[in-house]
């Protein structure tokens, strides 16, 4: 067909469904809401899965965590005022046994953390203050802010030097830099070295809760020194000593093939050497996995609903062009008389069912642009729309309009003319 | 389809039958009726109610087939073409008028003037001019831009008479054209097919009116699907100058003039 006949039957099909205009709006709603769903709901399972990644991936894909957790009491405490050792989590030991035994080990860093509070001048707060190797900043991704991390220099002196993450420099020093300053640590003081950037919206999954982005680094061998495994934690009432050796350890993996292996082993370790579940592991890595796995099942899931809603959509147009076909019998039967082919009645019901489905796409492909940018105004959550997704969903819709609109056009073109004209 | 030469005959049926099939009931609307349309002839089909007169048109512009029999338009034989080739050969040589007028809603005058050549495999080139020329001659060409719904039953009658003339056609079909029209509108109309067989065209018209069928050069009454008889009427030149549109308008007035002094 020739451009200027395409055209023409666009534009009578155009001017034969706004004879109809509400019919034919409605018609177009199916799609638009299949659409417009299909686009917004990647995009926010988009979002949220790559947030999710990101964060996994912040703790580094090569890293296995392993972690203190007080194990459940099953006993009834005692009275509110009594004072218990609870010895639990990870020991030198376990650490000793990973950096000796464990092939395939880049690096491995300890963390010990001191329940002190922080305070410079009237100014005090409870962060995690963690006793940990220079390695960690380095081993963990972190980034400085400004300053430097501490060195291995800090470390033979047993120098009272501590980096601070920033949310705890803008607390304690709202005004000036902290660098060079002395900030007191439990009974000691510490001369801050540098400004750790915090990780924004760590989730409760890779971090206790609370205080995640509010953290004060020493260097491993001062804790050492001043603060031994024997601490006293304040809690509700109750004073509670508690025995712990080591609160972290972070086992680098120099390969990333390998962590599922190093995984393995150091939790068959683990299992072997405590007698209780007083530690857990995080494998960045598995975490990754399984958020890839939900999300490709939210992905099937979500085919399956905008298939269906596609389908329904469909359906409704080819409903409302059957009725349309029937309604335009007598036109029909004037074409037909008046030389029309069969293939023009095709093309003119054909041309109408995709006008209606691509219109309906088209506002669908809208609202679905829409609908991600207020979620993500309102609700504040990240949503990305992939580049392919408005054109799928677009290119689908049309489809939609050929597929459903095969089965009416055909039933016009294959109508006797003679029948067609004394239709009423 | 080139242009047969002047003596075949525009439209030629030899025994055709069309027969209906209803539940055990068998209708013959044509009955073994044969007869040949010559160019330049102007034919009335009569008969009364059911003696086949749409059959026969229909068959005439091949939107029917016949059960049995031969049709031919200009020499070239309907029964030996497809859907397509026939649909192509309405498109050429065929110009159909309806009782109905059988516009199409959703065009503008100068649109559904133009649709059958929108059908052509090669359409012409001139198509539009040649819309435009005729919308003047049936005196629309201040109305080349209104729908049908905004004509009246006659204009839109002439509508349909230039449409079916848009693709120069070798015969024009009418079925009772003047049937949904008022006298006065109906002379209008039948002034204009008299006017188009002045010109040489081959026109069949299907009327019950006998005013109608005596303006044409032939009347053919049609009985139980077969050819009853054939009447040649002898005045038709001094019929079409009596019945003028000019003194038609002219009349008009005076009546309106006579009642205004009733007054
Ligand atoms: N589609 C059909 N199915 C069955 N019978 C039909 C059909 N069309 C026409 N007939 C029959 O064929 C015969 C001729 O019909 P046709 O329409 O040609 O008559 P007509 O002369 O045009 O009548 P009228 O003056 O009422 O228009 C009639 O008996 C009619 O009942
Ligand atoms: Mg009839």
């Amino acid at each position: 067909m020739k451009q200027g006949a395409l055209w023409r039957t666009v534009k009578l099909g155009v001017s034969s469904l706004l004879l109809h205009k509400l019919r034919s709006a409605l018609t177009t709603m199916g799609v638009l809401f299949g659409v417009s769903s299909v686009i917004a709901m990647l995009a926010i399972g988009e979002g949220a899965s790559a947030e999710a990644q990101e964060q996994i991936r912040l703790l580094g894909s090569n890293n296995i965590i392993l972690r203190s957790v007080k194990p459940r009491e099953d006993f009834a405490t005692g009275s509110g005022q009594t004072t218990r050792v609870v010895a639990y989590g990870l020991l030198e030991d376990d650490l000793e046994r990973i950096e000796k035994t464990f092939p395939g080990v880049a690096r491995v860093v300890p963390v010990r953390e001191i329940y002190e509070e922080v305070r410079f001048g009237d100014r005090a707060m409870n962060p995690r203050v963690m006793a940990t190797l220079p390695v960690y900043r380095e081993v963990t991704n972190r980034v400085m802010y400004e300053g430097r991390f501490l060195s291995d220099q800090d470390m033979e002196r047993v120098a009272n030097v501590c980096v601070l993450s920033d949310t705890v420099a803008n607390y304690l020093f709202p005004v000036d830099s902290p660098l060079g300053k002395t900030v007191k640590i439990g009974a000691d003081y510490y001369t801050v070295v540098g400004v750790l950037l915090s990780r924004v919206r760590q989730q409760s999954d890779a971090a206790p809760a609370g205080k995640s982005t509010a953290e004060v680094f020493i260097p491993l061998e001062t804790g050492r020194k001043w603060y031994g495994t024997m601490q006293v934690k304040m809690r509700a009432g109750s004073r509670e000593m508690e025995e712990v050796e080591l609160h972290e350890i972070v086992v680098e993996v120099a390969d990333p093939k390998h962590v599922p292996m190093v995984a393995a082993a150091s939790r068959e370790m683990l299992r072997r050497n405590h007698k209780q579940a007083d530690y857990e592991d995080i494998v960045p890595l598995e975490l990754l996995l399984r958020a890839e796995e939900t999300k490709r099942i939210f992905n099937i899931v979500l085919g399956s609903i905008a298939s269906i809603s596609l389908l329904v959509g469909g359906i409704g147009i080819m409903n409302v062009m059957l009725a349309t076909v029937t309604e335009r019998t007598r036109e029909i039967g004037i074409r037909r008389a008046l030389g029309a082919k069969r293939r023009h009645i095709v093309t003119q019901f054909l041309v109408e069912t995709v006008v209606l489905s691509v219109g309906g796409g088209l506002f669908g492909v809208a609202l679905g642009l829409l609908v991600p940018a207020l979620v993500e105004h309102f609700a504040e959550m990240r949503t990305i729309i992939t580049p392919s997704a408005p054109i799928v969903a677009f290119a689908i819709s049309a489809g939609i309009g050929v597929v459903f609109g095969i089965y009416p056009a055909w039933r016009a073109a294959t109508m006797d003319p003679v029948e067609a004209l004394r239709h009423e | 389809m080139g242009q047969a030469n002047s003596d075949t005959p525009v439209a030629e049926l030899v025994d055709v039958t069309r027969v209906y099939r209803m539940g055990g009931n068998t209708v013959r609307a044509l009955d073994g009726f044969s007869h040949a349309f010559g160019r330049g002839e102007y034919w009335a089909i009569m008969g009364s109610s059911g003696s086949g007169k749409s059959t026969l048109l229909n068959v005439l512009a091949c939107i029917d087939r016949p059960t049995r029999g031969v049709y031919k338009v200009d020499g070239i034989d309907t029964g030996k073409l497809d859907d397509d080739e026939l649909s192509e050969l309405r498109s050429r040589k065929l110009g159909f008028v309806f009782q109905a007028y059988n516009l199409i809603p959703q065009l503008d005058v100068l649109e559904n003037i133009m649709t059958p050549l929108f059908y052509q495999d090669d359409p012409p080139a001139d198509g539009e001019a040649r819309a435009r020329k005729l919308a003047e001659r049936v005196g629309l060409a201040q109305r080349l831009d209104h729908r049908p719904m905004q004509l009246s039953g006659g204009q839109q009658q002439r509508v349909a008479i230039a449409r079916s003339l848009v693709n120069q056609p070798a015969l024009i079909l009418a079925d009772e054209a003047t049937g949904n029209l008022d006298s006065a509108t109906a002379l209008e109309i039948l002034a204009l097919f008299d006017e188009l067989h002045a010109e040489g065209r081959t026109i069949v018209m299907v009327t019950h009116e006998a005013d109608v069928g005596e303006r044409a050069q032939h009347v053919m009454r049609l009985k139980d699907g077969r050819i009853e008889s054939i009447i040649r009427n002898q005045h038709t030149s001094e019929r079409s100058e009596y019945y003028a549109p000019a003194s038609t308008a002219q009349d008009a007035r005076d009546e309106q003039i006579a009642h205004r002094g009733d007054l």
